[in-house]
């Protein structure tokens, strides 16, 4: 029993030591989504921090910046076993984490039962992150699902002249809200939405879903991602389909738009809008897009990075930023990291962001239109650029409140 | 056929019904108020004939799982790897050659490889011994993973489609009559009628080998009693490998016709394994017509459920797998 009590004060001093050494590092743990259906999305994710690593470096004064790398699926509940390993087994004193919709929600209801640490949002993109009952301690520099749909509704009804569409996508909370700024500003504008799908994240087949769309409307609007997207536009097109389409920020994504195979191709012409565009001739946009070119071998990466790649380097760039402020220092449960993440304004690649009084990001949005670049490469290329996006999509906030939160059949399609 | 009539006489009625109604649903032009509960008659069709198609890939894949546990009473959890790296090999060897044909050969070839390494390095030395072969095989399912991951990477992977089979036909079957009296046929995607024909002349050549062939006697056989077979003087490991090399193949080949209709990445291969266990549950383990009826029933449940109450599609499939489990644990078509 002594011997033993003996052994455990032994490794405990090993261990209290150990952590004595590691304060010269600052500990960051970051989730991604390594497996399942978004796979693509969490490593192009991982390589959009890598670049941002190699451009900026991870010296912060005469610490250093060590990260540990978790594994989730884009589920809920693996996001919170990912980032309570980090913290728990790791001992990580920041995180940059979640990629995906439902992620975000659950990491940032965790964040509140660890209000002495700091989480930075990796990636994900659903409105309720920071809409409804915000953590302080959580803080996002990309848009929501619905900023990024800003200016699709009326791309599509004044300049493009639908008049009646449908939506497919999958039922989740980042979809719900990229349908909900799409709905609001389509129906906004005049326009109609006669049918929204949703399916389950993960579907493989959907030839009945594409059986089930309608005939009598001008355009359908694609809210998938991943293996999902990839597996309707090729089952889209054996079904001989030929409708207008658009898409969501992930469906029009380089994830998508360099997959392996023919599929890709029904997209060519597809508007779409997100928070970047592939050939936006911006010099600190062409400045990222070729230094993440040159942090990776040509087969190893995306001919032009992803959403998720931008919006991990811009999360990163916030982070390394503050913590440079304040000279990496964490003490007073880490009050000075945060005020600095909570004001400082970013020079993303993607343009300006800074963040509100929920700690969310108001930025540019970009509509965008899928075209080839005669080599068999796809590419979104700007048609519009619209900065200054904020959650509210610029309604008033007693309106906006008004309207709901996204889900399946919110909002309604009327003017608010 | 009659014997169960005399037998079931209530349940027979019950059947009848259900097959006329279907039948009726399948070649009547629907009524007006029909239509208003259900939907169109076209979304239904599709549906319906995309459930079965589903159910052809499922019952590739899960053929050579039943067959292989038949046999050997050996639960390889690695199958869903082998469907994955039969997809990959045929990718690769369709964009090479340019043959999809050629890919399903290759594929099948290959993969009935990796069976053989299989069973001579891994489950000859664990006969019998259940748990360690079920957690050897999950071992390997992972590494399996995550070597694939590592040589193809998490991309989308999808085998080219010859260009004489995308796009659809037309069946004759009727959807609706148009105001002026023209009538309104069914289109349907020519890839999937191709692989459900496909999937069916490899189950009826196989349900002909096993019991037809004497290399079928040999391994029917076996699945009654490994020992008396052995006793006899067939060399039984022999036909071990021969049926592990087989099943093996067709998870390969189903991996190929995966790639075609659907797409290839990293997390596929647990699906199918997950698909294959259910379609093995309901149908009865180590039963090749139970495997064929376990697949077209949850190829439907998923298509019909995916349309008709998409909230609750996921769920359907192991609802079904519940009630089986409850009410006939053997499976539907189990042997004993």
């Amino acid at each position: 029993m002594l011997k033993s009590s003996l052994g455990l004060i032994a490794l405990s001093s090993l261990l209290l030591s150990g952590t004595a050494f590691a304060q010269e590092k600052i500990k960051v743990g970051v989730t991604a989504t390594l497996e399942g259906t978004y796979t693509v999305l969490g490593e192009d994710g991982m390589r959009g921090h890598q670049t941002a690593l190699n451009v900026l470096g991870k010296k912060i004064g005469d610490k250093e910046l060590e990260f540990i790398v978790a594994s989730t699926d884009a589920t809920p509940d693996s996001a919170v076993r990912a980032v309570r390993k980090l913290i728990e087994q790791d001992k990580v004193q920041i995180l940059l984490s979640p990629l995906s919709g439902d992620e975000g929600i659950a990491v940032k209801n965790f964040a509140k039962t660890h209000p002495e640490l700091t989480f930075v949002n990796a990636a994900s993109g659903a409105q309720e992150t920071t809409y409804v009952d915000p953590a302080p301690n959580f803080f996002r520099y990309n848009m929501d699902g619905a900023q990024w749909q800003v200016g699709l509704g009326k791309y599509a009804y004044e300049t493009k002249g639908y008049r009646k569409i449908a939506t497919v996508g999958e039922d989740y909370s980042f979809i719900y809200t990229q349908v909900f700024g799409l709905v609001l500003e389509f129906c906004g504008a005049g326009g109609q939405v006669t049918n929204r799908q949703w399916v389950p994240l993960g579907t493989k087949d959907f030839a009945s879903v594409i059986a089930a769309l309608p005939d009598d409307v001008d355009a359908i609007y694609l809210g998938l991602g991943g293996a999902d997207a990839v597996n309707f536009l090729n089952q889209y097109q054996q079904a001989g389909g030929k409708a207008h389409l658009m898409g969501g920020s992930i469906m029009i994504d380089q994830t998508i738009l360099s997959s392996k195979g023919s599929a890709k191709n029904a997209l060519i012409g597809t508007i779409a809008a997100s928070g970047q565009a592939d050939t936006w001739e911006d010099p600190g946009w062409q400045k990222f897009v070729k230094a993440y070119q040159d942090s990776f071998p040509e087969s190893k990466r995306f001919p032009s990075p992803s959403l998720l790649a931008t919006n991990y380097y811009g999360s990163t760039m916030a982070l390394i930023l503050a913590l440079r402020q304040v000279n990496g220092d964490l003490s007073n449960n880490q009050a000075k990291l945060k005020d600095a993440l909570a004001k400082i304004e970013i020079d993303a690649p993607n343009g300006k962001i800074k963040l509100d009084a929920n700690r969310q990001a108001i930025g540019t949005n970009f509509v965008t239109e899928v075209v080839d670049d005669g080599k068999g490469a796809l590419f979104s290329k700007v048609v519009k650029v619209i900065p200054n996006v904020n959650q509210t999509l610029g309604y008033d906030p007693a309106v906006f409140a008004k309207i709901g939160l996204p889900s399946r059949t919110v909002p309604e399609c009327k003017k608010y | 056929m009659a014997r169960f009539i005399e037998r079931h006489p209530a349940w027979a009625l019950i059947v009848i019904i259900a097959v006329a109604v279907l039948a009726w649903l399948v070649f009547a032009i629907w009524p007006p108020g029909l239509e208003a509960a259900i939907g169109r008659k076209r979304v239904f069709l599709n549906a319906v004939l995309n459930g079965i198609t589903l159910g052809g890939l499922y019952f590739l894949v899960a053929s050579g799982f039943t067959l292989i546990f038949g046999l050997m009473r050996n639960v390889n959890l690695a199958h869903g790897s082998l469907y994955l790296f039969g997809g990959y090999i045929g990718y690769a060897i369709s964009t090479w050659t340019g043959s999809w044909i050629l890919s399903f050969i290759v594929a099948f070839i290959a993969v009935a490889l990796v069976g053989v390494i299989l069973q001579l390095a891994v489950f000859r030395r664990m006969e019998g011994q259940d748990l360690r072969q079920t957690m050897v095989t999950i071992g390997l399912s992972i590494v399996f993973a995550d070597l694939m991951l590592w040589v193809f990477g998490g991309d989308f992977y999808q085998v080219q489609t010859p260009s004489w089979l995308i796009g659809p036909v037309q069946l004759p079957l009727l959807t609706a009559i148009k105001s002026s009296g023209e009538p309104v046929y069914l289109q349907y995607p020519l890839v999937r009628l191709v692989i459900f024909l496909a999937s069916v002349v490899i189950g009826i050549a196989m349900w002909l080998a096993l019991n037809r062939t004497r290399i079928g006697m040999i391994v029917r056989a076996g699945v009654d009693d490994r020992d008396i077979l052995a006793a006899t003087g067939v060399r039984i490991q022999l036909v071990f490998v021969l049926v592990f090399a087989l099943g093996a193949g067709l998870a390969g080949i189903a991996g190929v016709v995966g790639g075609t209709f659907q797409s290839l990445s990293p997390g596929e291969d647990t699906r199918f394994l997950l698909a294959s266990l259910v379609v093995v549950i309901v149908g009865g383990m180590g039963s090749i017509p139970g495997a064929a009826l376990g697949a077209v029933i949850i190829g439907l449940a998923e298509q019909l459920g995916s349309v008709y109450i998409p909230t609750y599609a996921i769920v359907v499939t192991f609802l079904i797998m519940v009630l089986v489990l409850a009410l006939r644990p053997q499976g539907l078509l189990a042997r004993r």
